[in-house]
């Protein structure tokens, strides 16, 4: 048995009159990639803001290495945005994390520079943001989160605002870092597809209140690679996925 | 690594991504293989560049010039006790050059310092308005009585109580210039973006790091918007302390050419109270540019 790396029990929360997820439970294995797949507005995001220690919950728990997570800053967290700063050049974006560590920033920098390449970045670390395209801006906040030192990453809709071949481009490029280092995923997406394609498992929510309304393992192998979109099992599996949600 | 940008060695045969197929590499604008963005920023301006300066500043320099026809023509009917033409103001400020110059210098000093101190004012207490909500609430109506006060009627006040050197004229200018100043500012650190706050939580900011790093810089547009506004204010306001209860000073100029039935001169002031505002604005224009480069290049 893979040991836990995040656990959220019964987690409940509520914005006034809104109960935006209601008695949630969920298990993140280490090293294992899960997709949180829901519709618009069900909550996926606010389960995202929990497991961040972002939010606190109203009901529940949320354990992190069994220990109960108490402040924001133990995982790595992608918002739905890029949120890169326009006023900071990218190299000096992507440092943010290391920088309000304590971590010197020429020093920061020189571990940054490295990554550039392997994130599509190579040659643009003096541009500023807005000179970004948006397939970069999304690469650079990944590469962010992964600079801020954390192995465990949650992705709130991370290519949500991309076009859909960029998108496709973005998965490709994931599933393959997540291989390279050996990432634990908690990917908040709304499109089955992706969720089929980067995780292990996918955790299917209700109408808000979020809460699971089907748990699917995903018998595919990895690494998942582009032909695999053309295997007629992917298509199973999101058909598997698709009547979850009760669309087909 | 030798290919151009966003085509890095593949990683696991995915680097399609960024190559062959140019997907994810549409908007970028940048031309050569090694060349930096700043590099392109920085290069001068092409023709086609000056073309859309000189066709950008061709709208506002006609108008000036209609301006000054029309007011050429109404003048021509009239003595020049009345309304004297642009001309005539013109030759009466080189011809009182020798008395407009200490003016000048005298108004701007009040100006500058006027201006330092509602900045030295404005900045901290628009941090506490922004970081604490209820003595924003507490204070906000206070501060909007501070900009109805009538200048017209404070001024003399302050005369009073300060003297006729230059103390009442910095605090004619502070009180103007002060509010724009303080509520742009604590809109600006107010308004920050839930979202980056939440981002800089996850990377486990600190509130000192947060204030330095994402609020200050975050503030910097409205903050400039503010200082416009003030400066605009600040030359006018010198001239009404000076006016109301002066020694020297553009104000002083223009009350002793009006007692002397000098209306050229009166003009001659305005001109340049006029001209001194604009060249202010033009400087915190010049310094909203400087500290904040990136808004050129997007």
């Amino acid at each position: 048995m893979t040991p836990s790396r995040l656990r959220l029990e019964g987690v409940g929360k509520s914005f006034g009159d809104l109960t935006a997820v209601q008695d949630l439970s969920l298990e993140l294995a280490v090293g294992e990639s899960l997709a949180l797949l829901g519709p618009s507005g069900c909550g996926k995001s606010t389960v995202l803001a929990i497991a961040a220690g972002l939010l606190a919950p109203d009901a529940g728990r949320v354990l992190l290495d069994g220990e109960p997570l108490t402040a924001a800053g133990k995982l790595g967290f992608m918002p739905q945005r890029d949120l890169l700063l326009p006023w900071r050049r990218l190299i000096d974006n992507l440092i943010l994390g290391p920088e309000l560590q304590g971590v010197p920033p020429a020093a920061a920098r020189e571990q940054a520079r490295e990554l550039l390449p392997l994130f599509g970045l190579a040659g643009f670390e003096d541009a500023w943001p807005a000179q970004l395209s948006g397939g970069m801006r999304q690469r650079a906040a990944l590469l962010r989160t992964v600079l801020a030192g954390h192995d465990t990453l949650l992705l709130d809709e991370p290519f949500g605002a991309l076009d859909a071949l960029t998108r496709l481009g973005l998965q490709d490029w994931l599933a393959a870092m997540r291989e390279r280092f050996g990432w634990t995923l908690l990917t908040v997406t709304h499109s089955p597809e992706e969720a089929v394609y980067l995780a292990d498992r996918v955790l299917v929510l209700s109408p808000r209140p979020a809460r699971p309304a089907a748990r699917i393992d995903i018998d595919l192998p990895r690494p998942r690679v582009p032909a695999l979109r053309a295997d007629p099992a992917f298509g199973q599996q999101v058909g598997r996925v698709l009547t979850a949600l009760g669309l087909t | 690594m030798s290919g151009p940008p966003g085509t890095p060695h593949p990683p696991f045969g995915v680097a399609f991504v960024f190559s062959g197929t140019g997907l994810g590499q549409a908007p970028l604008r940048m031309p050569g293989a090694n060349d930096r963005c700043t590099g392109a920023i920085a290069m001068p301006p092409s023709p086609s560049a000056r073309r859309a300066a000189v066709s950008a500043a061709l709208p506002p320099v006609i108008a000036v010039l209609a301006l000054v026809a029309l007011w050429s023509l109404l003048a021509a009917g009239q003595p020049p006790i009345v309304l004297p033409g642009p001309v005539r103001v013109l030759q009466a400020a080189i011809a009182s050059w020798s008395s407009l110059r200490p003016a000048i210098a005298v108004t701007l000093l009040e100006t500058a310092l006027g201006l330092a101190l509602a900045l030295a004012l404005a900045v901290p207490l628009a941090m506490a308005l922004a970081g604490l909500p209820p003595l924003r609430r507490a204070l906000q109506p206070l501060l909007v009585a501070s900009q109805t006060v009538q200048v017209l009627a404070v001024a003399p006040l302050l005369v009073m109580w300060f003297g006729f050197g230059l103390t009442p004229k910095v605090l004619v200018v502070a009180l103007a210039c002060f509010f724009p100043l303080a509520i742009s500012l604590a809109d600006g650190l107010a308004g920050v973006d839930r979202a980056y706050l939440d981002l800089f939580a996850s990377l486990g900011a600190r509130p000192p790091q947060t204030w330095r790093l994402l609020r200050l810089p975050a503030a910097l547009p409205a903050f400039f918007s503010g200082l416009k506004i003030a400066v605009t204010y600040g030359i006018v306001s010198a001239t009404i302390g000076e006016w109301v209860g002066g020694s020297q000073g553009l104000g002083l100029y223009m009350l002793r050419s009006r007692n002397a039935l000098r209306i050229d001169q009166v003009f001659a002031g305005m001109l340049v109270t006029t001209l001194l505002s604009m060249a202010l604005y033009g400087a915190a224009v010049a310094a909203e540019r400087r500290a904040m480069p990136w808004r050129r290049a997007s």
